[in-house]
């Protein structure tokens, strides 16, 4: 099992994830993911777009993974990493459902997603996790490796693989419909407006 | 007939730039702080603690305080007796934003051509407007304007008929529309009144006022407290997680409008509000 509920009712998730460690994961639960993530966003997706469609080989292998939707911030001379907060997950929309079908787990973001996500989620069992969006200078203290992968000309859009420990998120949406905007808006909406 | 030479518009962008991205103004701060005193949600409060966190990170760490660090979007007030020398106006405004990003190791955001989407490599260019105003100085404000906000901001032409109900219901419906994409708590920048380009320059103007100020003109401050009140009734939350501080501020101005129209524009700006602003 790659998801494992701590004593502080904190799911730890470390990927490669299976179906099982999807299905275990309900919209609102609290993670720590400690392992592997793979940067991408619009342009490393637009160059990944073609190669899914021709059937070629990827620069990196989906199968269990979890892709984190950010373009960080240059690191200073001395540091991992600059300020890496998520960006909108719903202008990747397009490529979930291929990634999915490849066997990619989880995506990481902030926003809402389309309904074309949500039901490849529950076919795939994938799951979409919320990181704090503009929180980028807290969030770069969980990042302890990175590496380019891929595509370096794009500059910060490039494909670099973070080891992270006890990186936090929520989830989102999973794989059996629950989407925790949607929950939360009705838990806190107040009357008449 | 004052001269402000081009180098010390230049050094002054330049710090601009980095101070924003760095050190959140004192009145985010303090919006953090009162609605942790009012938000019910433990998500909303969780988030918003973290956010408290990250502008201390971001100020003592010098890490920019979200990865976006933004189009420099900048406002000029010159002085019609003051008199820029020693080159071009927005060429100074420029190299301040080169040299900023690039030596605050701030991330570079922008390409050339919205066609081709060539990075330029250093955040240039600004988007820049001038104002000529009395006086002999010459005014910066300057925001590092966030995408993922920006890409939610609206415009649409309501007909007077619609009138401020109208005007209401739609600020409202850029605020569900915005939602989580644009990581509230938010900051609206709204634009009513004179053309189709005017709200909108006017939506954005409306940013640089104190978060938590009272509008001066007494009828638009009660239209943005009863905004403002309404769009937290919305539970979206911070972060989109449910909760009672969906947005911080909603600050509007106006202007007179033609017989036809009521044009209204908002400019959605999130937490990451990262404005300064500086007189030579
Ligand atoms: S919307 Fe604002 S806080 Fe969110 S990622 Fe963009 S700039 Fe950062």
């Amino acid at each position: 099992m790659s998801v494992t509920t701590a004593a502080d009712g904190i799911k730890e998730v470390a990927p490669p994830l299976s179906d099982a460690d999807v299905e275990s994961l309900k919209a609102g639960d609290r993670v720590r993911i400690t392992g592997v993530l793979y940067t991408a966003r619009d342009a490393a997706h637009g160059r990944l777009l073609p190669l899914i469609e021709k059937g070629a080989p990827l620069p990196i292998d989906v199968r269990g993974q979890i892709i984190y939707y950010t373009g960080p911030s240059p690191a200073r001379p001395g540091s991992i990493v600059g300020s890496i907060g998520p960006t909108t997950a719903s202008r990747m929309d397009t490529y979930v459902p291929a990634l999915l079908g490849l066997g990619l787990k989880g995506t990481i973001g902030k926003g809402y997603r389309g309904q074309a996500v949500k039901d490849a989620l529950r076919q795939h069992k994938g799951v979409y996790f919320g990181a704090i969006g503009g929180a980028g200078a807290v969030l770069s203290q969980f990042v302890k490796k990175l590496s380019i992968v891929a595509y370096e000309d794009l500059g910060t859009e490039a494909i670099r693989r973070l080891e992270v420990e006890a990186f936090p998120a929520i989830v989102v949406n999973d794989c059996h419909g629950g989407d925790l905007y949607q929950d939360g808006m009705k838990a806190y909406a107040r009357e008449d407006t | 007939m004052r001269d402000i030479h081009t180098s010390a518009i230049v050094d002054a962008v330049k710090k601009l730039c980095m101070d924003a991205n760095l050190d959140l103004e004192p009145d985010m701060l303090r919006a953090f702080d009162r609605a942790l005193a009012t938000e019910r949600s433990p998500a909303g409060r969780q988030v918003l603690q973290t956010l408290k966190q990250n502008a201390e990170m971001a100020r003592t760490q010098r890490i920019p305080y979200c990865q976006d660090t933004g189009f420099v979007v900048c406002f000029v007030e010159l002085g019609q007796d003051a008199h820029v020398t020693g080159g071009a106006l927005d060429a100074a405004i420029n190299e301040g934003v080169r040299q900023g990003y690039t030596e605050g190791y701030l991330r570079a955001s922008i390409v050339r051509s919205p066609f081709d989407r060539v990075n330029t490599g250093d955040n240039t260019p600004a988007v820049i407007h001038v104002d000529v105003v009395p006086g002999a100085t010459l005014k910066l404000m300057l925001m590092a304007k966030g995408g993922g906000c920006e890409n939610r901001s609206k415009y649409r032409m309501l007909t007077p008929a619609e009138g401020t109900s109208g005007v209401k219901e739609w600020i409202l419906e850029c605020v569900r529309t915005a939602g989580p994409d644009a990581c509230p708590p938010l900051i609206l920048g709204v634009g009513v009144g004179g053309t189709f380009e005017k709200a909108a320059l006017l939506s954005k103007k409306a940013l640089f006022r104190e978060l938590g100020s009272p509008n001066p003109d007494p009828v638009v401050d009660a239209l943005e407290t009863e905004l403002l009140d309404r769009a937290n009734r919305l539970g979206i939350g911070p972060q989109g997680y449910g909760g009672d501080t969906t947005a911080f501020g909603i600050h509007i101005l106006t202007y007179p409008c033609h017989i036809t129209s009521l044009p209204v524009a908002v400019t959605i700006e999130c937490h990451a509000h990262r404005h300064k602003e500086v007189t030579l």
